[in-house]
């Protein structure tokens, strides 16, 4: 129970920090995605540097390609779904490019989301709070689950009209 | 690591666009239903086209067309119909 609000917190895993509740309240959204090892690998086999150019930043293709083939296939994938339930969350009317939504790995081993350029202007405008995101890979599966309050842009009283929308697949 | 590169396609009308297109998505889309008898603005995402699967698609009608899509053009409607797709190809080659 949150003593200032008095909600309830929201359960998370223990390795992803719980989002702060927005100050005048709000709506959690949700976003997950499920992505096959195996289609990475085939895309990586198929079109190389220009995939990995494409969808992933610098700093994610640097930490994915440290490991081994196998696991690097397992990084990117989780990666690729950690973008997509990030890009759910943020529920725009176009998807933006993937490589505006960028996962970056804590020392602890825990991840964070950095957005840039159209990603970010699609949270403030829909009055987002940090993004949360937690990724699990293992060999022939990678998901990603990410989450934040919606306060309904700067200023409202109430939530937005896109917070109340049901989330979509 | 290696790339495939398909033949580019030297299509100068809509017909044989689409053909181009229909091929690509037959390799890469991973579609539940044959790519080469969908209806042109059939919803390819509710075909069982994926997110992963439109990278794809993306790269490999970069390929087939000699072409680069520009951010703008890399979101979900550009991939959601056959009809779409070919418009995209059509901005991007200039013929739209």
């Amino acid at each position: 129970m949150d003593t200032e609000t008095g909600r309830e917190r929201p359960r998370v895993h223990p390795a992803v920090p719980a989002p702060p509740v927005p100050a005048g309240g709000g709506d959690l959204r949700v976003g997950v995605d499920l992505v096959r090892v195996a289609d990475v690998r085939d895309s990586l086999d198929r079109f190389g540097e220009r995939y990995l150019a494409r969808v992933f930043t610098e700093d994610e293709r640097a930490y994915a390609m440290a490991a081994s083939p196998d696991v690097a296939a397992r990084r990117l994938a989780a990666r690729f779904a950690a973008k997509e339930a990030v890009i759910k969350v943020l529920r725009p009317q176009d998807a933006p490019a993937w490589t505006s939504v960028e996962i970056v790995r804590r020392g602890d081993g825990s991840c964070e989301v950095r957005l840039h350029g159209r990603a970010a202007q699609l949270a403030q405008d829909a009055g987002l709070g940090p993004v949360a995101v937690s990724l699990s890979h293992e060999d022939e599966y990678a998901a990603a689950s990410a989450a934040a309050w919606c306060a309904g842009g700067s200023g409202a009283e109430r939530p937005a009209e896109g917070c109340a929308r049901e989330g979509g697949s | 690591m290696s790339e495939t590169r398909t033949d580019t396609v030297g299509t100068d009308g809509a017909g044989g666009t689409d053909d181009a297109v229909r091929r690509v998505l037959a390799e890469h889309g991973r579609l539940s239903v044959d790519p080469g008898s969908v209806d042109i603005d059939a919803d390819l995402y509710a075909a069982g086209l994926t997110s992963h699967a439109s990278v794809n698609v993306m790269l490999a009608l970069e390929d087939a067309f000699d072409i680069e899509f520009p951010e703008r053009l890399l979101k979900k409607s550009t991939f959601s119909s056959i009809a779409a797709v070919v418009a995209a190809v059509d901005e991007v080659r200039g013929q739209g």
